[in-house]
C-alpha cells in the first residue's frame, strides 16, 4: 500500500546532486564563456544605448512632430496623427516623457532585432517540413514558459542590465513573427506558385516576387503581434535592470503607490494601441490590390 | 516560324505514389489502374503516352476530369516528372535536363495559360504581362513595351494599371494569355486555358487564339474536357482515358470513325456539318461539270448545304488545291454524312402506306 501512497521519487540526496550537479556545470560554463559571450553582445549593447541617448537628446517637440509624422506615413489619418501628438503631449505633462523615450528606444530595437532574425527564420522553417519539425515545439516553450524561468541562465550568463533584458524580451517576442511568417509563405496559392514554376523562376525569384509579397498580410500580423508582446515584457525587463516605464511601475507595486502604477501603466497601453493601429493601417495598405473584388 | 519545333511524346508512364518506379516493370506487363491502386496504393496517372505534336499547329488533348491531361501537360515543361519516358523538343530531352537548363527551357522555350488563370494578384495587368520577360533578364523599359503591345494585342489596352481582382473572368484570362504571349515562346501550353470563363466568352477567346495563330503558328498544346473547343481548335486530337491515349488524329477523324464505343458515345451530338468537310466524302466527276457551283475541298458540309440550297442546284463540284475538279458531291450525300451513322435517336419514320 505505500508503493501507492507515495510516489515513488528519486532518493532525496540524488535529486539534490542532480541539481546542483547541473547548476554547477552551468555556472562553470558561464565563468568559462561569459566574457565571449558578452563579447558577442557588447554591439547590441552599444547600438541599444547610442539610440536610446539619440531618442532622449532630441529635443521633445522634434520628437514628436517625427512620431506625427511616422504615423501619418503609416496610417494616412489625420485623426490618428492628432491623437498620438496629444498622446506624447499628455504623457510628458505628467512627467514621463524620459522613461517613454527609454522603452520606445526598447521596443524598436527588440522589434527590428525580432524581425531580423524572425523573418528569416520563418521563411527556412517554410521551406522545409523537417525545419518546421524543429522550431516549432522551440516556439511553443518560448511562449509558454514562465519569463523569470529564463531569465535565471540569461542572468547568470550576462548578469543585470540592458542586453539580458532585451534578449529576454526578445525570446517573449520573437515566435509571432516567425509563426506568421511560416505561415504565409506556406498559405500562398498554389496555382500562382505553379505559374511562377511554369515560367522558370527560380527559387530565390520565387521567394522575391511572389510568397514573400502574398505572404505580408500575415508577415505584417505577425509583427504587429511581436510589438505588442514586447510592450508586455516592459515591466519584466525592468526587474533586471532595463530603464524605462516598467521601471516606475515596479517601484508602485513595491510600494502601493496606485497613481504611479497607473499612470505608467497607461503610458505602455498608449503607446500599445498607437503601434497597433498604425501597424495595421499600414498592413492594410499594403494590401491595395484586393480592395475590390470582382463579382 | 521553324518546323522542329514539333514534340515527341515517348512512352511516357507517371505513377504517382513514393515508390512509383518500383511498379514501372508491373505496369509494363499490364497491371491495370484498378489493380496498383488496390495492391500497392499507387495510382497510374499516365500509361505509355505517345504522341507526335506537329510543329506550329495546335494539338488539342482531350479527356474527362480525371482522364490525366493535366498531368500530361505538365510533363512538357516537367511540372510533374515522368516516372518513364522521354519528352523531345530540338533534340533534347527535357527529362533529363539539369535545373538550369530546365530553368533556361522554361523561360524562353515555353508559356503557360492557365484554368484558374493563376494571375499574381499583387501585380498590375501591366506586372503581370511582363513577368515571364522580367524573368528572362530582360530590362524594365524593353518589358513594359512588349507586355503593353501584347495588352493591347489581346483587347486590353486602357487595363494597364488595374489589378487583376478588378476584371472580370474573361478578362482576367485575356491578362494570362497576354502574359504568355509576351514570352515570345516557341510552345505554348494551354492547360483548360477557357474551361473556367462562360460560353460566349469562351467563344470569344477561341477566336482570339485561332486569330493570333494564324500570325504566330506556335505550337499550342491545348487541353480541354469540351469536344466542340476541341474540334473548332484542334489541328489534332488526342483522347485521353484513364491515362491512354485511346484514340488521336483530325477532328474529322474521330467523329467519322471513332475508335470504340467511348468515343462515338462522346461524338454522337456533334454538329457533324461543321466538322466533316467536302473532300472527305466526294466521289468521282460524274456527268458534265459545266453549270454547277464549285466549293473548296476544305469547306464544310454546313457550307456545302448552304451553296447548294441557295444555287437550287443538287450537286456541286469540289476543287482541289490547285483549282482543278477534283470530285463531286450531291445534297444527298450531304445530308447522309451530317446525319449520326449510329441509330441513337428512337425510330420517328413511320411505315409507308
Amino acid at each position: 500500500m505505500d508503493f501507492l501512497g507515495a510516489f515513488p521519487q528519486m532518493g532525496r540526496t540524488d535529486l539534490r546532486d542532480l541539481k546542483k550537479g547541473i547548476d554547477e556545470a552551468f555556472r562553470h560554463f558561464s565563468r568559462t564563456h561569459g566574457q565571449a559571450i558578452e563579447d558577442f553582445f557588447h554591439p547590441l549593447l552599444k547600438f541599444l544605448v547610442w539610440f536610446e541617448k539619440l531618442l532622449l537628446a532630441t529635443p521633445w517637440p522634434l520628437m514628436i512632430a517625427i512620431i506625427a509624422a511616422l504615423v501619418w506615413l503609416g496610417s494616412r489619418s489625420i485623426k490618428m496623427t492628432i491623437g498620438s501628438i496629444l498622446t506624447f503631449l499628455l504623457i510628458g505633462y505628467l512627467g514621463m516623457w524620459k522613461d517613454t523615450m527609454s522603452t520606445l528606444a526598447l521596443i524598436s530595437v527588440a522589434t527590428f532585432l525580432c524581425i531580423l532574425i524572425g523573418i528569416p527564420l520563418g521563411i527556412l522553417m517554410a521551406r522545409s517540413d523537417r525545419i518546421q519539425a524543429v522550431i516549432t515545439p522551440i516556439l511553443d516553450i518560448m511562449q509558454t514558459i514562465p519569463s523569470f524561468v529564463y531569465l535565471i541562465p540569461v542572468l547568470m550568463l550576462l548578469g543585470i542590465g540592458k542586453v539580458p533584458g532585451l534578449i529576454a524580451v526578445c525570446v517573449y517576442a520573437i515566435p509571432p513573427v516567425v509563426r506568421l511568417t511560416n505561415l504565409g509563405i506556406r498559405l500562398v496559392d498554389r496555382d500562382v506558385l505553379e505559374a511562377a514554376d511554369a515560367f522558370g523562376a527560380s527559387p530565390r525569384q520565387k521567394l522575391v516576387s511572389v510568397q514573400l509579397p502574398l505572404a505580408l498580410p500575415n508577415i505584417f500580423a505577425g509583427i504587429n503581434q511581436t510589438i505588442m508582446m514586447a510592450l508586455g515584457m516592459v515591466v519584466i525587463a525592468s526587474m533586471i535592470g532595463v530603464p524605462g516605464l516598467g521601471v516606475p511601475v515596479l517601484k508602485a507595486v513595491n510600494n502601493q503607490y496606485l497613481a504611479l502604477g497607473m499612470m505608467n501603466g497607461l503610458a505602455i497601453v498608449a503607446i500599445a494601441i498607437l503601434f497597433d493601429r498604425v501597424s495595421q493601417k499600414f498592413g492594410k495598405r499594403l494590401q491595395k490590390h484586393s480592395e475590390t473584388i470582382h463579382g | 516560324m521553324a518546323d522542329n519545333n514539333g514534340i515527341e511524346l515517348r512512352g511516357l508512364f507517371k505513377i504517382f505514389g513514393p515508390h512509383g518506379e518500383k511498379y514501372m516493370q508491373a505496369v509494363r506487363d499490364g497491371m491495370t489502374k484498378d489493380e496498383l491502386n488496390a495492391k500497392h496504393g499507387h495510382v497510374l496517372g499516365l500509361k505509355d503516352i505517345n504522341i507526335s505534336i506537329p510543329a506550329s499547329k495546335i494539338q488539342v488533348i482531350m479527356g474527362l476530369s480525371g482522364s490525366g491531361k493535366s498531368t500530361l501537360i505538365r510533363h512538357i515543361n516537367r511540372l510533374i516528372e515522368p516516372t518513364a519516358g522521354e519528352v523531345i523538343f530540338q533534340g533534347q530531352d527535357i527529362c533529363k535536363m539539369n535545373k538550369a537548363d530546365l530553368l533556361r527551357f522554361r523561360r524562353h522555350k515555353t508559356a503557360m495559360v492557365f484554368q484558374k488563370f493563376a494571375l499574381l494578384p499583387h501585380r498590375t495587368v501591366l506586372g503581370n504581362a511582363l513577368y515571364g520577360v522580367e524573368l528572362q533578364g530582360m530590362s524594365r523599359k524593353e518589358c513594359e513595351e512588349r507586355a503593353r503591345r501584347w495588352l493591347a494585342r489581346v483587347g486590353l489596352d486602357g487595363f494597364e494599371d488595374h489589378y487583376p481582382n478588378q476584371l472580370s473572368g474573361g478578362m482576367q484570362q485575356r491578362v494570362g494569355l497576354a502574359r504568355a504571349l509576351t514570352n515570345n515562346a516557341d510552345i505554348l501550353l494551354m492547360d483548360e486555358a477557357f474551361s473556367a470563363l462562360d460560353p460566349l466568352i469562351r467563344m470569344d477567346m477561341q477566336k482570339i487564339l485561332l486569330d493570333l495563330q494564324e500570325e504566330l503558328h506556335k505550337t499550342i498544346v491545348f487541353i480541354t474536357h469540351d469536344l466542340d473547343e476541341a474540334l473548332r481548335l484542334g489541328d489534332r486530337i488526342a483522347i485521353l482515358r484513364d491515362g491512354e491515349v485511346i484514340q488521336q488524329g483530325t477532328g474529322q477523324d474521330i467523329v467519322l470513325h471513332p475508335a470504340d464505343d467511348y468515343i462515338a458515345d462522346f461524338v454522337k451530338d456533334v454538329n457533324r456539318a461543321r466538322v466533316i468537310k467536302v473532300g472527305t466524302i466526294m466521289s468521282p466527276v460524274s456527268g458534265p461539270a459545266n453549270g454547277f457551283p464549285t466549293l473548296d475541298a476544305q469547306a464544310s458540309l454546313e457550307q456545302a448545304a448552304r451553296l447548294l440550297s441557295s444555287r437550287g442546284k443538287d450537286r456541286a463540284i469540289v476543287l482541289g488545291d490547285n483549282g482543278a475538279a477534283e470530285g463531286q458531291i450531291t445534297l444527298r450525300r450531304v445530308i447522309d454524312a451530317m446525319v449520326t451513322p449510329v441509330a441513337s435517336e428512337k425510330e420517328i419514320s413511320r411505315p409507308e402506306t
